[in-house]
């Protein structure tokens, strides 16, 4: 590990609440935080890489409306949004399908290095939201939200449990310049901080729909743009890994180089923090009616060294069989160390680390709710 | 106005189950409430003004359609948190 003087904190979001858990610097120990909002749906809950101390947590409860909390104090105190996401009031005798409410934020973005306080929020249906007090207010983004949404509506129709925007990255080397992914929707791409919205989907399989190559209407599952080599994106889709250098248009299946007994089928993807070239994945059974399960119930996560070109499996200390784990797309993240931190939650509850870049992994904790979201932040000490 | 308030809705209204309302219809009620205990509208109406959908409203015990219900400074109006899930 590096010898900065910093440590670990780990942000879980899960189906009956939110976790934190603190590590020691050397990863070896942590202590467990929690439940924030015992049987509220934590969606997703992330550190701001930009002041290292504040917190955001999208959440709800089985009960009521959706709504944004922040903390500024690791979760001793929480404030709630004044104004969370929300879509604006149709008029009167507008068609239901005008009349859109959100039904949760799945997905929080912190927005450019440049630009303290503003944050991004992805929401179910889709809809992308600003604020620019973190956290505080919240408006929506019409570009997408009223032009780019309903002119795509049509490709797949509605979906059981709903569309869900899952991944907002701004390009770390301009802030106008950003990504968003739907599914299912497809890959988007806007040079105008959100006002025009255009497909960037070439060449991503979408067998689900039956035009051929279609310009969207695409599965993305997780999206990850490089934080040192911005101009490098890779997606796990729901038909695939790939990968995209810009400015070039053709996302290339580097999924196709995984062995083919166990596919590339799987929700999360995870990048090493300075190697442009190292990704990790953990496959699913993506076969027959989707089990969406570890492929022959033998948890394993991939990495790759070499931008795609080639997979290494990377089981050692995860269960030889019988272990049906399901990791969600916001359930996998790296820390910044050296070397890299991964983690992972599965939705029965279980927490998984791996201090030696995937080369080994051991468990943290068990037992916790269905495991929604994990991400690392570096906090200072 | 009497509102019983379900225990979900307590951290907005500072513990209280009972407190008091205003307003002639379900819509001013909680334009009220939300004056009163700020954020507690929006996790039971959504932004169409539509009840969400495992909220339920009964004004002296009979169960109000929509916010659109016309109440009055006697009534007294039970919001309910409707049970579902295993």
């Amino acid at each position: 590990m590096n010898q900065q003087r910093s440590r670990v904190t780990l942000m879980v979001g899960t189906r009956k609440g939110a976790f934190l858990l603190h590590g020691d610097p050397s990863r070896h120990q942590w202590r467990i935080d929690g439940p924030h909002f015992l049987g509220a749906i934590a969606n997703h809950l992330l550190l701001d890489p930009r002041d290292g101390r504040t917190l955001l947590m999208a959440a709800r409860t089985g009960h009521l409306g959706q709504t944004i909390f922040r903390s500024s104090d690791w979760g001793k105190n929480w404030v709630e949004a004044t104004t969370p996401p929300a879509f604006p009031k149709a008029p009167a005798g507008a068609e239901s399908a005008a009349a859109k409410a959100v039904d949760h934020v799945f997905h929080l973005s912190p927005g450019h290095a440049s630009q303290p306080g503003v944050w991004w929020a992805g929401t179910s249906p889709p809809g992308i939201f600003r604020s620019e007090d973190a956290g505080t207010t919240w408006a929506g983004v019409p570009g997408f939200n009223e032009e780019l949404v309903p002119s795509i509506s049509e490709a797949i129709g509605a979906v059981p449990g709903g569309a869900i925007t899952h991944s907002i990255l701004v390009d770390p080397a301009d802030a106008s310049h950003m990504y968003v992914g739907i599914s299912t929707g497809g890959i988007f791409e806007s040079r105008d901080a959100g006002r025009r919205w255009r497909p960037l989907n070439k060449c991503v399989a979408a067998d689900f729909i039956p035009t051929p190559d279609p310009e969207y209407g695409h599965d993305p599952h997780c999206i990850a743009i490089h934080p040192a080599r911005p101009d490098r994106l890779y997606h796990q889709n729901h038909c695939g890994i790939y990968r995209l250098d810009r400015p070039g248009e053709t996302w290339e299946r580097i999924g196709r180089n995984m062995p083919t007994e166990i596919g590339d089928i799987g929700f999360p993807i995870v990048l090493h923090p300075r190697d442009p070239d190292t990704a990790w994945v953990i496959p699913m059974d993506g076969t027959t009616i989707w089990p969406r399960t570890s492929v022959a119930g033998r948890p394993a996560v991939y990495r790759t060294s070499n931008a795609g070109a080639a997979w290494e499996r990377q089981d050692d200390g995860l269960p030889r069989e019988q272990a049906w784990l399901t990791i969600k797309r916001q359930a996998f993240g790296a820390d910044n160390c050296d070397p890299v931190g991964l983690y992972f939650g599965t939705t029965s509850g279980e927490l998984w680390m791996s201090a030696t870049e995937g080369e080994s992994w051991r468990l943290i904790t068990q037992h916790l709710p269905e495991i929604f979201s994990v991400s690392a932040g570096m906090v200072a000490v | 106005m009497r509102v019983l308030i379900p225990p979900p809705l307590h951290s907005y209204t500072n513990g209280r189950s009972v407190v008091a309302g205003r307003g002639a219809t379900l819509s001013e009620l909680l334009d009220a409430l939300d004056d009163d205990f700020p954020g507690i509208r929006f996790r039971v109406i959504d932004e169409q003004d539509r009840i969400r959908p495992h909220i339920r409203f009964f004004v002296n015990a009979k169960l109000a359609a929509s916010v659109g219900q016309q109440v009055a400074p006697a009534d007294q109006v039970q919001i309910i948190c409707a049970l579902s899930g295993g």
